[in-house]
Formats: C-alpha cells, structure tokens, sequence
C-alpha cells in the first residue's frame, strides 16, 4: 500500500514511549512509587545516592518487562546487562543513570492495530529497563532551583519502535494501541498527565523512494490530542525548511501546547558523550525460560487473543469482538451481561449501542456505571423471552440508569410487558380489520406496505404492548 | 594489666568472656594510646560512643548474651560508613559528612559484640598505595616513621601495628590490605570477591573493592573474617550467596602434602634482593612443614597493571560522579551557574590523585576509545583469572610477595603515579580475577622494614589461606614482633 504524502514527501515516524511500570516500590531500592506525595519523602539513601548505597533490583519491575515482551511477542533476552549512563544534572542523584544499553531485556516484537478499515503493524526495536530522575523545581524558588527526588528510581520501561509510520494518524493509532496493551496487561497505570506513559516522537520527512531523512526528535509527548499537533507541525516545518533549500539538522524539540510549534532544545553538536559501560554494581540479568514460562502463566488474556475468542466463543463479528476488546473492563461488562442473559449477540448491541451512547453522553468510565452488567443482562434476557419490546427495553434501561431499581418490578411498575395472550390480540385485530377494510383489500391486492397501515392502530390499541412479531405473524394468518 | 594492648583479638575475647577484664578497661587502654594521633592513623575517634558501646558490651557479658567478640575494639577504616562517627574517605569532599546508616560490614562487626575505636586514616577515596593521598595528612610507619606505611589502608595498619587497636577493617581495591599490612609487618586478608558486602563501602571500583580483616594474626583474621562475611543480598546485588562460615575450623590442619604454587613472573627482575631472600627464607619453612613448591606461570601479571588502570578508573570515575555539590558533603562557595558550581566544587575538593583517576576514566570511556582501552582491559581480565585457574590445577595455592620492594620513604615517590603503579604489580592478579588474597609477615628487609608475604587461593578458599598462614605463625614469630618506637 501506499503511504500518504503530504506535499509529495513521505513522513517517517518512529517512537521511544517512557512507560512507569506500576511496581510499589522503586527499580533498585524500597522506597514508595506512589505520585504526588511531598517533595523528597519518598526518597530513601539508596535513590539519594547515599556513599555505600548500592542498587538492588527489584524483580516486579522485571516480570513486567517479561509481560510486555511477551504481549508483543518479542524476544525476552535470556541475559541483560544493566549500563550507565553518565551525566551531570542536579535531579540525577548518583550523576549516571542505571539503563539498559547493548543487550536490552526485550528484543523485538510489534504492535498491530487498524488505521481505518487498514492493518498496520509497527515493528518494535528493543524495550529496556531504566530508572527515572527526580525533578528540577524552577518556579518556587527565587533564584534558585529546587530538586524534588520522590521520582528518582521509579522504574521505567522504554519502549523503541522501528521508523515504521507514515503520518501522524498512523503515530497516534500506535501509542493508543500501545497505551491500551500497557493498561491491559496492568504494567503501567497509564496515567498520561502524571507522565506515567510519555511519548518521543522521532519525525523525518523524505521524497518517496529517497533514503531516510534526517530525524528530529519530538520530547515528552504527553497526550494523544498534543502528539497529532506537534507532530503535523512538525511535518510542515521540515518540508518548509526543504522547500526553501535549507537541510535538517538532527536536533532534540520540545513542543508548546500554547503556540503549537515546536522549538528546537538542543541540537547534534551539543550532545553528551554518555561514557556508557555496564553498571559493576549490577550483575547480568539473567531469566530464565521457567520464569519466563511462571509469568506467561500468570498474565492476564491479551486484547487480541480475547477478541479471537469472542468470535469463536460467542460468534461475535469480528468488529463487535475488536470493539468489545478495547479496554479489559469493556470486555468484562460484556461477559459478565452475556453470563446474565446467553445472549451475546443482543449484548454485544446493547453494549455498542444504548449503553455506549449514554456512557458519552454522561461522560462516565465503564468503570461507573450505574447499570450494571447483571442488570442489563437481565433486561435482554426480557427482551429474548419476549416479555418485553425492544422498545420498552429502552424505556427500563432509562429507569436503571437514572433511579436504579430491578428489571422486573420496572416492567411490573410501568406496564410494559407484552400482551403475549392470543386471545386478546385476535380480537384487537378483528376489530382494526374491520374498521380498515380498504388497507386490507389493498394488501389483498398485492401492496405489502397496506399492512403498514394496520399493524400501527393494532399497535396503538395494545397500547404498544403488543408483540410486534406476533401481530404481523397473526395478520398473515388471517389476511392470507 | 601492662601489655594490655599487646593481646590479640583471641586473647582479648577470652579474657573479656572470662571476665578477667572489663570491656570499658579494654577500650579506656587503646583511647588512651590513640590520644595524640600517632603517625595521623586516625580520622575520628569520640571516647563517648565507644565507652557506651563497651558498657553494652559489658552488660551483656554479665548478662550471659554476649557476642563472640564482645567488648574486643575494633576501628574501621574511612571508607566504611558509620552512624557514629564521621565519613570522609579521606576526602575533603565529604568533609563531616556522617552516614544515617552503618555499613553491613560494621553493623556485623557490631552484632559480633565488637567495640569501635574510631575512624582510620586512608587514601582518598581508597586510591593510592602509600597513604600520601589522604586529604587529612599523610599515615607514617610505626616501624619508621619517615616512611609510608603502604596503602590505601595505611591508617589500618599503622593502628595495628603500633597498638592502637587490635584489630582493623581495610579495603582491598587493588592490595589495599595486603600492600600495607606486609609494610607495616601485620597480617591481612581480602576475602573472595563478594564475601563481605559492599553495602556501606564508600565505592571506589566496585567490580574490585572487597573489604577485610587486618590484624597481628591469621587467627584474629579468622575469626574477625567469620564475624564480617556472609551473604546481603538485599543490599549488595554483588554479595555472594553463600552462607556464613566459621574461617578458623582449619587452622590447625598440618601442611602435609599442600602444594604451593610459586609463580616465576613474581620473582623476576623488578623484586628487591631483600624481599627475595625473606620470602625464599618462608617458603623453606613452609616446605619444613611439609608443603611442596610447585612452579607455576601467570603470565599475564605485567598486563594486570594496565588493564588495573583502565578498568579501576572508569569505575571510579562514575562512582565518583555522585560527589557533585548537590546533596551532602563540599559545595563551593561562590559561583556563576550550574556548570560553575559543578567544577569549582569538584576541583576544590577532589585530590590530586582522584583527580587523575577521573580523568583517566572519562576518557578510557569516551566515545570512540571505549572499545580500545575499556573493552580490551575486560577481555584480559577474563584471561588473568582464566591464568589462575590453570595454575590451580597444578597447585592449592599461590605464594609469593607482596610487593616488590619494603616501605619508601614518605615523598619518594609522590610525584611520580606510575612509580606508585607499578609497585602494585604483585596484589592486582588477584584483584583482577576476585580471589582471596593474604598478606603475612615473614621478616624484615636490608632498612629493617617488614616484608609481606602474599597467599592467594581460589575462590572460597579463605580457610586454606588462614590455615597455612596460621601453621606459618605457630613456628615463626615475625608477626609478634613489636615497633621499635611502640612501648
């Protein structure tokens, strides 16, 4: 297939996401992850970088590299080495960061998703293991800065893709797609304000067939709707610059929300020269395939491997299985509604539809409904045993939502049950066939709309409690 | 008691557990012999802390709880952290900085009911081989006091050996216990690598600090080694998971039939005539004893020195790299910006000699020299311990000296690193390959200055070393000899 130009350019795009893996405590000491507390008291002598102090690793942060990887079907490296990387800054407590460097933990894999009706798949490089810094306070102190460590060691996975994109779109499916394995399989809360799951973006424009461009790196993406921004005006930027014969220079931008534009932070010239070696206070990490397999054992069943499932398991189409798999709480409410009612099918529609339009509509998670699954469950399961229209299901779905209740005593309550008494329904029908002898000469006569025009009054004299299904069957009987 | 002082570590704790001294007596005696500093060996000492320990000590004596070294003193060298004394690594960089914890090491020696003195001198940050680097004076030989007294845990033996305390902790980066306990005729061993935690260590090069015991005897080594070592993983990723030992239940074996490798590129064309006739002199008598001589080759011993100096420093320099400014320890005064406050800080505070292994370091790591100087220096590494293991099949253990020459004079060789350098050439094999080494003293020189003889054994095969160092102490009495200047 073809990529789509902009201006006759090819855009190449490619990614590195920090992910915050959601272990309690911190990659190499005990100190607390938990966000948001008073600035250094979270910070124990060993994120401190005490003189003695030695890191240890903490293997939560490992088994949920081993998920990803496995998630991604990647490469879990069966020996990893621990590096450092060398630098001064005052929120870098030991002046190196502990990372991976040469032989990362994950090698490999990819994240496949739909762009439209279009499968795209994104090639993973690599993704490692490291520490996080503290932060640097600007802003509160007068000439002066202060540093906050209670960041310092979270541990991080960074996840690097191959430069496999091709447009912005394309960039942004990837790191939703990315974010929904993430959350899914729970190694990282994806909390994209707090910087749990932040993006780089690494952006090239080149004339289709020419070889790479050169790549400018977009810092510190922190939300899908910025990612789109910065990266589009990237994109026009560099074709600009081109365009009027000027080159690239490989730099390092940082995108302004307020103006968006990005500005360049620093370029090739000034980069640091990492003095990277393998960290002595680390031995290799090494795991092994029972570990490996311990873990495997332990996940939680992917998106795509439930979407797969629903098909077979409930012989959902293939769009309501991918859509039902979007998030685990998602395809939780739908199992939980089908277990309530064996209907799947008119579960999955419900979910979609009704319960979909009123979860936007009140702007609320699937997390806090205030329908239930089981109660929707059975809600459809009145609809499949025909005590109620789909109708009147609508009309019990408002009630639960808005006051809550039992599906049962609202049909009970509002009168929606269905006249499903033959008896009753023959002379209703006599009756409006008798008092619209020209509608049904007219269907006699060949015009199947002409039925239209009885099965309303029919309806209307049930006082909508008739089973539309039932009137039309007893209609054909009696018109035929 | 008179020679109070002059009692080893054994005899210290039998004494003490019979209750023929009190601990507060023990350590009243050595406060009062460290009093004016002699030869500057240490860097902290607070009367108040160690009578409180030794009251403790006491206490628990009376109370039947004692330790197996309980009330017996002890003083650590700088390098370790300690609640209750300052921690400097012999650096103005961390000039009064006191650590919120104990290092694992000091904290065991502690639990073993062991009483601390105080603070030992060092070179700064571990780095040197004569204690000339030590940002708070310069250590002397109690032998002679116009010469070093080896290091980098110069303070350590110098305490040892003119009385100060019984017994000491050292480092060993390179032979920083062994080169000084063989100058200052006191016996030391630096333990496989990975036997005693680092947790607390102040690192200098963490793929070769190893800490250990530094006293008169291999039997105070040995229960002073048992006390220190065992397995602290949760602190030291590095620590070996092996379990706690009892380093003295050998001691008393007989030499028979132990084949000691003798490697030639020891006694080669660099080693003092002096030296050579006192450790000639030990081997005859190990051979007495029974052990045979093996001739063996290690034939990378020349390379341990370069590959020693590229791969220490790189490590150092990075270790290094937390002493910024920022949190603890020395922050210049006066400056412009960040970048200001970095270099000033830095350049005011570090020594000469850290300095240079900074340097050395940044660079044997810099881009485009990595692969030259860092990555070869590993790949020989792995060929010297792969030497060892060779020779090991033909021997139970390696003796020869410790370092090529006795103890200079103070300033010698100040001005000249590669001098100092060189003369590690004996002590870096072992480093480099992580083996246990010891040092022992078998004599003296032509300038009546000690000679140390070194025993290196394959890795966890500290009690062997003890063992035949201790069978060498039982016939000899080097190691009882006392300084001249010491009463």
């Amino acid at each position: 297939m073809n990529s789509p130009l902009v201006h006759g350019y090819e855009v190449v795009i490619g990614f590195e996401t920090h992910a915050q893996l959601s272990t309690k405590s911190k990659i190499f000491s005990r100190a607390s992850t938990a966000f948001g507390a008073e600035p250094n008291t979270q910070a124990c002598a060993v994120d401190l970088a005490l003189p003695g102090t030695l890191p240890v690793m903490n293997k939560g942060a490992v088994e949920r590299a081993i998920e990803l990887g496995l998630a991604l079907g990647s490469h879990i490296a069966e020996r990893s080495v621990f590096a450092r990387k060398n630098y001064f800054y005052p929120d870098l407590p030991k002046g190196y960061q502990i990372s991976q460097f040469e032989i990362p933990v994950v090698q490999g894999g990819a994240v496949s998703f739909f762009l439209g009706d279009e499968k795209k798949t994104v090639r993973l490089v690599r993704a490692h293991l490291e520490e996080d810094a503290g932060k640097s306070l600007h802003e509160d102190f007068i000439g002066q800065s202060g540093i906050d460590l209670n960041r310092a060691g979270t541990p991080l996975l960074e996840i690097v893709t191959e430069p496999d994109m091709r447009s912005s779109e394309e960039a942004v499916a990837y790191a939703k797609e990315l974010h929904k394995i993430v959350t899914w399989i729970g190694i990282c809360d994806g909390n994209m304000q707090e910087g749990s799951f932040r993006c780089d973006a690494n952006v090239s424009v080149r004339k289709p067939g020419a070889p790479l461009g050169t790549r400018r790196e977009i810092k510190n993406l922190n939300s899908f709707k910025f990612m789109q921004q910065a990266i589009d005006y990237e994109v026009r930027w560099q074709i600009e610059q081109i365009e009027d014969g000027r080159a690239i220079q490989q730099a390092t931008v940082l995108f302004n929300p307020d103006t968006g534009e990005t500005r360049a932070m620093r370029t090739k010239e000034d980069a640091a020269d990492y003095r990277y070696f393998p960290d002595p206070d680390l031995p290799p990490l090494v795991i092994s395939r029972e570990w490996v397999e311990r873990v495997r054992s332990e996940m939680a069943e992917l998106p795509r491997v439930m979407a797969e499932r629903f098909v077979t398991q409930y012989g959902l189409p293939e769009y309501d299985a991918s859509t039902l798999t979007q998030s685990k709480a998602m395809a939780a409410y739908f199992e939980e509604t089908v277990k309530a009612c064996r209907q799947a099918k008119l579960a999955s529609n419900w979910i979609m539809g009704e319960l979909s339009r009123r979860m936007n509509a009140d702007g609320l998670g699937i997390e806090h409904l205030p329908v239930k699954a089981a109660q929707l469950g059975a809600l459809i399961q009145r609809i499949a045993d025909d005590t109620i229209s789909n109708n009147a299901a609508k009309q019990v779905f408002d009630a639960l939502w808005n006051d809550n209740g039992e599906v049962d005593a609202i049909i009970e309550a509002k009168g929606l049950k269905q006249m499903n008494d033959t008896g009753a329904l023959e002379a209703i029908i006599d009756e409006v066939l008798a008092a619209n002898p020209k509608n049904v000469e007219e269907f006699k006569a060949g015009n199947a709309k002409a039925l239209n025009g009885l099965v309303g009054p029919i309806m209307k004299a049930s006082k909508g409690k008739a089973n539309p299904a039932q009137v039309n069957a007893l209609l054909l009987k009696k018109l035929g | 008691m008179a020679d109070l002082h002059n009692k080893s570590v054994a005899q210290l704790a039998a004494m003490l557990k019979h209750k023929e001294v009190s601990a507060v007596e023990v350590a009243t005696r050595f406060l009062a012999r460290i009093g004016g500093n002699p030869h500057t060996a240490f860097l902290d000492v607070n009367s108040e802390v160690t009578l409180a320990q030794a009251r403790a000590s006491d206490e628990k004596i009376a109370a039947g709880t004692a330790g197996p070294l309980e009330g017996v003193p002890i003083a650590h060298k700088d390098i370790f952290v300690t609640k209750d004394f300052a921690t400097t690594a012999g650096s103005k960089i961390l000039k009064n900085y006191r650590s919120p914890f104990d290092a694992t090491v000091v904290a065991r020696l502690r639990d073993a009911g062991m009483v601390t003195l105080g603070k030992l001198n060092c070179d700064e940050f571990a780095m040197g081989s004569a204690n000339e680097n030590s940002a708070y004076g310069a250590v002397t030989n109690p032998w002679d006091t116009t010469r070093i007294p080896g290091g980098s845990s110069g303070g350590s033996a110098a305490a040892v050996a003119a009385r100060l305390t019984p017994a000491a902790t050292g480092t060993d980066t390179g032979g920083s216990i062994r080169q000084p306990a063989a100058f200052c005729g006191i016996t030391g061993i630096k333990p496989t690598y990975g036997r005693a935690s680092r947790y607390g260590m102040v690192a200098f090069a963490s793929s070769l600090d190893q800490a250990g015991p530094m006293a008169r005897s291999a039997e105070d080594c040995a229960l002073l080694l048992s006390a220190m070592c065992g397995p602290d993983l949760d602190r030291d990723s590095t620590s070996l998971n092996v379990a706690k030992e009892d380093f003295s239940r050998t001691l008393t074996q007989p030499l028979q039939g132990l084949r000691v490798g003798i490697p030639n590129e020891f006694f080669g064309q660099g080693l003092a005539d002096d030296v050579r006739s006192a450790i000639d002199t030990a081997l005859k008598q190990l051979q007495a004893q029974g052990a045979k001589l093996v001739p063996i080759a290690l034939p990378r011993t020349e390379l341990s020195i370069p590959v020693y100096y590229i791969i220490a420093p790189a490590e150092a320099s990075s270790n290094l790299s937390r002493f910024d400014g920022v949190k603890f320890g020395h922050r210049a005064k006066d400056f412009a910006d960040l970048a200001s406050m970095y270099e000033k800080t830095r350049s005011e505070a570090f020594g000469e000699e850290a300095k240079r292994r900074i340097m050395i370091g940044a660079y044997v790591l810099s881009h485009g020299y990595y692969d030259a100087y860092y990555l070869q220096a590993q790949k020989i590494r792995r060929m010297i311990a792969d030497d060892f293991q060779q020779a090991f099949d033909q021997c139970d253990m390696i003796a020869g000296p410790v370092a090529p020459t006795t103890a200079w004079k103070l300033g010698d060789k100040s001005d000249d690193p590669l001098a100092n350098y060189l003369a590690d050439i004996f002590t870096l094999p072992a480093s480099l390959a992580g083996l246990p080494g010891m040092s022992l003293p078998v004599g003296f020189g032509e300038s009546g200055m000690p000679v140390g003889m070194q025993l290196i054994g394959n890795y966890l095969q500290e009690t062997k070393l003890l063992n035949v160092a201790h069978q060498y102490q039982l016939h000899t009495d080097h190691h009882l000899k006392t300084p001249g200047g010491v009463a």
